[in-house]
């Protein structure tokens, strides 16, 4: 039983939580708000806060100046790319981990994620080379499959754990039922793997969407995504905290909206099942 | 129809022998209950029958049909699972329907059963909704309208009242007995609980590590148990087992002997005792009496008018008409 | 099964014997490439660069003090927005927001727009103060470096911690209080032994990822002012002077470091696979 909590109390943890909350969003709601700023109002002292003239100019500026459209759909076609081919390896693979288990099975999942645990610097010149190599340097497929097995091993896990979830007995009840090998696939087991492939779509989506170190040192301009795209911001050239703004927000606006769907799945995802 | 019988059916995981080779035969429209402790294999034995196990050895005929290598759907069976195995992403008249729509039945007729299913069982007003949404009785309810639709030649049951809570389960288990009496299809029910099998079961078979310690009707198993175990495991709250020099005087190794068999004077009788902790019913009451001679404490029942204090002194006599002798070997003695 | 293990071998044995064969070589692709087989010297150049030990404690002192701000913060907050409230899933939506922001981001919007000394948020609150701003970034590098990645980082921790706190049976709290115990001693010997499970599980993820922080100073100081890191290290030996031998010994023992702690990760994460 919770115990009832007074409104006072109660008033109070809000007042307490709202303040950190709002403290830590902040950095993100002050891009976000920079964004519409004039130059010259960014930088004002003592800042404006809400009172300034709205503007989408810098979006505009942002956009002519480097093309971001392109670097949005490098980004889209990584993260997307990558985590489709992901999960279609994936699958099956998590499917018989769950379905068929044999002794090894534990041992296969627990040494396709200590794979996860490679540092990327550890074998940054073999990729470098090899993608030099094989003159894929600055090469979205290339990226696609270097992203897709980095998260590879975090795909498989997520999938096992939700594909383990679904009760042995309801399959048995469908093969009383008379639903053959193909039924059960199709009326019973796919519906309710659904939800859990969609978690395991989108988390890893945002994960790959995010990811900088591969991104940063494979590509230059043909494949780079948004990651690099705001590296290219990192020496100041004037004022530019507008424009910086502007081109954050529209970089991880996207990211924001799905990573607020997938929150628990994050625990899930992150934590190897380990925490529930 | 449903008449089951299994001939010298045997299951073995590997190299543990759970089921060794086992009779029985189940009669058209009998309510048949196995029941036994935890690890009895009376829910394998009911798997096996299922098909969702495959024997190791032996036959099992429906009809006089030989199933033994026939699936699962194919048998004319329905089973309950205990976890109710229903679909979570289907409304309840999807699941009512699932097998229907399995045996490719028009939809018309598929309608027709899933309307007379809900009715009978009190689901017509939650058809549309998902299991999630239900309570634990109406899952239930759900688990058995799937199988009723099948017209089954017999129905399985697998622990299905364990999930609920104890009002509910009296409940459902009155359910079950009134459906088993209108539909007239056989059943059979595995539970670990005795009080079912003795309220429901036309027919009882006590299971023991995959053996079958008895079969009989409840009220043959209560008065004539062929064994000490079956004796100890059917009746509530169990019988007083008492061995030593007393058995020796009646010529057993063991005497069983009920507590409503037990008659209670302050002034003379077989075995004196001090009176112990006493449950009150209301109607009648149990004593926990502790005699000399005897190790554990018998439990004595008694009506509910009569008082008796903590720590009085008390003459017990059992009734010779019901006492119960058994061998060395644990076995009834005629 | 078959067709991911085969793909996951491949691309952790090919790379890793390349980095190998690479950490025993004179390997110089600006220099006349490979110089030939110099065996373990490269390992030790490593450790005995005058830049190894600094990046050392470059290192420990950025992953300290990120697990140290993100544990702490983390069971504060993860208590915090345990209570009663309202708006709870509004605030819990506040908090977890910037693990998604992507870390070049954030490393970017902090050093412009907040530790910039002329223009950012913090040289206007100092000087509102009278004081004078703090060039963050010069000044005290590791410590703005800290702030930034536990920013990114304490979400994560205050996540899985409150996930792991709702866990903890409040009936367990309140025979507690029957028991005796001051709430004080309620959180040190009930909820704090409830958590520690979880805590180790934040200490060696984070950990993991934390060895691997790159972006984050790629985009800030570049190396430069003392935040030169192992893994920074190891990438400018590889890629901006080209020493790839030299690297690739770099690569070796941050490997047998991050399996080290993977190691413990696993076990638990296999022991709970059991169950």
């Amino acid at each position: 039983m919770a115990r009832a909590v007074t409104t006072q109390r109660k008033a109070l943890n809000t007042a307490v939580a709202w303040t950190v909350g709002l403290l830590i969003f902040f950095p993100i709601l002050w891009t976000v708000l920079t964004s519409f700023k004039t130059e010259a109002e960014a930088i004002a002292n003592p800042p404006v806060i809400l009172f300034f003239d709205w503007t989408l100019e810098n979006y505009g500026v942002v956009q002519e100046r480097s093309n971001y459209m392109r670097f949005l759909w490098n980004s889209v076609i990584i993260a997307g790319g990558s985590t489709l081919l992901g999960v279609l390896i994936a699958v099956p693979a998590a499917w018989s981990m769950a379905f068929v288990p044999s002794k090894r099975t534990k041992d296969i999942l627990l040494w396709m994620l200590s794979t996860k645990m490679l540092p990327a610097v550890g074998v940054l010149y073999p990729i470098y080379l090899l993608c030099i190599q094989l003159g894929v340097l600055d090469n979205r497929v290339a990226l696609v499959v270097i992203l897709m097995l980095i998260n590879l091993p975090i795909i498989v896990w997520m999938l096992y754990t939700y594909f383990r979830e679904i009760p042995g007995e309801i399959l048995e009840a469908a093969r009383m039922d008379g639903a053959g090998l193909k039924e059960e696939l199709l009326y019973v087991l796919t519906p309710m793997a659904v939800p859990g492939i969609a978690s395991t779509i989108l988390l890893n989506f945002i994960l790959a969407w995010n990811e900088a170190f591969w991104t940063l040192n494979l590509t230059s301009v043909d494949a780079a995504p948004l990651t690099a795209f705001i590296a290219s911001y990192s020496s100041p050239e004037g004022l530019f905290f507008a424009k910086l703004s502007a081109a954050s927000t529209m970089a991880i606006a996207p990211i924001l909206i799905l990573g607020w769907f997938s929150q628990k799945q994050l625990v899930r995802g992150l934590t190897f099942g380990a925490v529930k | 129809m449903g008449r089951i019988t299994l001939d010298k059916v045997r299951k073995s995981f590997g190299e543990v022998e759970v089921i060794p080779p086992l009779d029985l035969t189940i009669e058209d429209g009998e309510f048949v209950v196995f029941v036994g402790p935890s690890g009895c294999g009376k829910s394998t034995l009911l798997r096996l029958i299922a098909g969702l196990e495959d024997v190791s050895g032996g036959e099992i005929r429906i009809d006089g049909q030989d199933a033994t290598m026939v699936p699962p759907a194919k048998r004319g069976l329905a089973m309950v699972f205990q976890s109710y195995a229903l679909y979570p992403h289907m409304s309840v008249r999807k699941n009512i329907a699932f097998p229907l729509r399995m045996a490719k039945m028009d939809a018309a007729e598929q309608e027709r059963r899933v309307k007379a299913a809900a009715d009978v069982l009190n689901l017509t007003d939650y058809l549309d909704r998902r299991p999630g949404q239900l309570s634990g009785g109406q899952r239930q309810r759900v688990a058995i309208g799937r199988a009723i639709v099948r017209e089954p030649a017999a129905f399985l049951f697998d622990e299905p009242l364990s999930n609920l809570d104890a009002a509910l389960r009296v409940g459902m288990r009155l359910e079950i007995s009134e459906l088993h009496k209108r539909l007239k299809t056989t059943m059979i029910y595995v539970t670990h609980d005795q009080v079912e099998a003795m309220t429901m079961a036309d027919k009882i078979v006590v299971l023991r590590a995959g053996h079958i310690e008895q079969v009989g009707s409840p009220l043959e198993l209560y008065r004539n148990p062929r064994n000490v175990f079956v004796a100890g495991f059917i009746g509530s709250p169990k019988m007083n087992l008492v061995d030593g020099p007393i058995a020796a005087s009646h010529d057993a190794a063991t005497i069983g002997i009920r507590p409503e068999h037990i008659r209670v004077s302050d002034e003379a009788g077989d075995w004196l005792g001090k009176v112990g902790v006493s449950e009150h019913l209301g109607s009648d009451t149990f004593f926990h009496v502790t005699c000399e001679g005897i190790s554990e404490p018998l439990t004595v029942r008694v009506g509910g008018e009569v008082d008796l204090r903590y720590g009085d002194k008390v003459w017990l006599s059992p009734d010779p008409d019901h006492l119960h002798r058994f061998d060395d070997k644990g076995l009834r003695i005629a | 099964m078959a067709p991911a293990v085969f793909l996951l071998l491949v691309w952790m044995l090919v790379p890793l014997c390349m980095t190998l064969w690479f950490s025993l070589r004179d390997y110089r692709p600006l220099r006349g490439g490979d110089l030939g087989f110099v065996g373990l010297e490269n390992f030790a150049r490593f450790v005995s660069s005058s830049s190894f030990w600094p990046a050392v404690l470059t290192t420990v002192l950025i992953v300290g003090g990120v697990l140290l701000v993100s544990i702490i913060f983390g069971v504060l907050l993860a208590m915090l927005l345990d209570q009663p409230m309202w708006g709870q899933g509004i605030v819990r939506i506040l908090v977890i927001a910037p693990f998604f922001v992507m870390p070049t981001v954030s490393a970017l919007v902090w050093k412009n727009m907040f530790m910039d000394p002329t223009n950012g948020v913090f040289a206007h609150i100092w000087r509102a103060f009278g004081a004078d701003p703090v060039v963050w970034l010069t000044d005290v590098p590791i410590l703005s470096l800290i702030l930034i990645i536990s920013w990114q980082w304490l979400p994560f921790a205050t996540l899985i911690l409150l996930t792991a706190f709702q866990s903890l049976d409040s009936e367990q709290l309140e025979a507690a209080e029957m028991d005796g115990a001051n709430p004080l001693a309620r959180f040190f010997f009930i909820a704090l032994p409830h958590l520690s499970r979880a805590i180790t599980i934040v200490i060696l993820i984070q950990t993991i990822f934390l060895l691997a922080v790159f972006a984050e100073i790629f985009v800030t100081t570049g190396g430069a002012f003392g935040t030169r890191t192992l893994t920074y290290l190891i990438y400018q030996r590889v890629l901006e002077s080209q020493n790839v031998g030299l690297g690739s010994a770099g690569g070796v023992y941050a490997i047998i470091l991050a399996n080290i702690v993977a190691l413990f990760l696993m076990r638990i994460v296999g022991k709970n696979l059991d169950r």
